[in-house]
């Protein structure tokens, strides 16, 4: 590839290659407080290619192809001006694909005296924006998209890229941020507005700290605020559903999200705004010894 | 007669009791699956050794309270298919 950066995430190591300079300096900039890799001096875990959908289009209206060890042959071209949005989705789909080391659980995760609320469901119940808010109200983030549970010692480990904020999250999450710490403003992307938050200081320092998962948290937002426990049995398959590489790991996947769904309470969260979901949260976690 | 239900080797079987329901990881295909009762205790009493539907009822029997209005014989056929078709039962005969 033309251009090419070495990125360091949690225990993850990247290699971004693109036919375009723009998508690289960008997440040099926002990436700029990550340990560096050095790509002369290993091989990382995964490449990210971002390349023209034909060679001409690397100049003429241009157009991306997000490509790699592991791709999605559907997957659309993208935009140049969204080069940053291809070059993250490439890497979540590294991991979401090829992880083998952890269960990969696509849920948030922040962390207090070494121990961790798990935030998981669907796309748009907020597991994100909570995340990225717990991460500003004195919680360590350790992620807004993937939380790495060890099978070994049932602990989580941190994947704290950049934070992925869409729509009208993104007024909500950034308010009182210094621009230093935001990506620019994506419109009209395939999955909405997009704009990137970089994680704080102590959550890039200890990104390869782990913590004792303490608590379960399926959000919804919602009209109504409710509060109900999920017993293990529920728990265990939609943790099942939020994992990308739980088949692949046969019985020690297995052994780990019964460890898991055993010995941490979960609870389902509605909410309408975001100060009942941190007023329940906070109750929540004051219960926990 | 002469159908014989077999469970599958316990060494091929994980078991996870989580209160209502029990996981089930199962070596040979991969998958897991989730059971509600009676396949558990199907399985539990196939452990026995190979066994016909009447055996069954007869272990089955010795731990359980029957409501004796039901089909019992029926009813074990229809969940001994089931875990047939799972993998985790083999019919011989």
């Amino acid at each position: 590839m033309r251009h090419e950066i070495g990125l360091g995430i949690g225990p993850a190591t990247f290699r971004i290659g693109s036919a375009w300079r723009a998508p690289l300096d960008a997440l040099a900039r926002l990436y700029a407080a990550y340990p560096p890799v050095d790509l002369s001096r290993r091989v990382p875990d995964f490449t990210v290619r971002l390349q023209p959908t034909r060679p001409w289009r690397r100049l003429i209206r241009p157009s991306i192809f997000i490509a790699g060890d592991h791709w999605l042959p559907e997957a659309a071209p993208m935009a140049l001006e969204h080069g940053l949005l291809a070059a993250e989705m490439g890497m979540n789909l590294q991991m979401a694909l090829g992880w083998r080391r952890h269960v990969l659980l696509h849920a948030s995760s922040v962390e207090r005296d070494g121990k961790a609320i798990i935030i998981t469901g669907e796309s748009g119940s907020g597991k994100s924006t909570l995340a990225a808010m717990l991460g500003e109200r004195g919680w360590r983030l350790m992620g807004d998209e993937f939380a790495l549970l060890d099978p070994v010692s049932g602990a989580v480990f941190p994947f704290p890229r950049l934070i992925s904020l869409k729509n009208q999250a993104i007024d909500i999450a950034t308010a009182g941020i210094a621009s230093e710490r935001l990506g620019p403003l994506m419109a009209a992307t395939a999955k909405g507005d997009i704009r990137h938050l970089v994680p704080r200081a102590d959550a890039i320092a200890r990104m390869k700290e782990p913590a004792t998962p303490a608590l379960l948290l399926f959000p919804q937002y919602g009209p109504a605020a409710d509060r109900r426990p999920v017993d293990p049995g529920e728990a265990f398959v939609r943790l099942t559903q939020a994992s990308t590489n739980y088949v692949a790991l046969g019985e020690a996947g297995f052994r780990a999200l019964t460890r898991f769904v055993t010995q941490v309470p979960a609870v389902a969260l509605d909410y309408p705004d975001s100060a009942t979901v941190f007023a329940a949260i906070d109750d929540l976690w004051s219960r926990i010894g | 007669m002469g159908v014989t239900y077999r469970a599958e080797a316990p060494d091929q079987i994980v078991i996870e009791h989580l209160g209502a329901i029990d996981l089930l990881y199962h070596h040979r295909s991969g998958a897991t699956h989730l059971v509600a009762a009676p396949m558990p205790q199907i399985l539990e009493a196939l452990g026995d050794g190979p066994a016909t539907v009447a055996d069954l009822i007869g272990r089955l029997a010795a731990q359980f309270d029957f409501d004796a209005a039901e089909d019992m014989a029926s009813l074990l056929e229809q969940r001994l298919a089931e875990l047939a078709a799972l993998g985790l039962v083999r019919v011989d005969g």
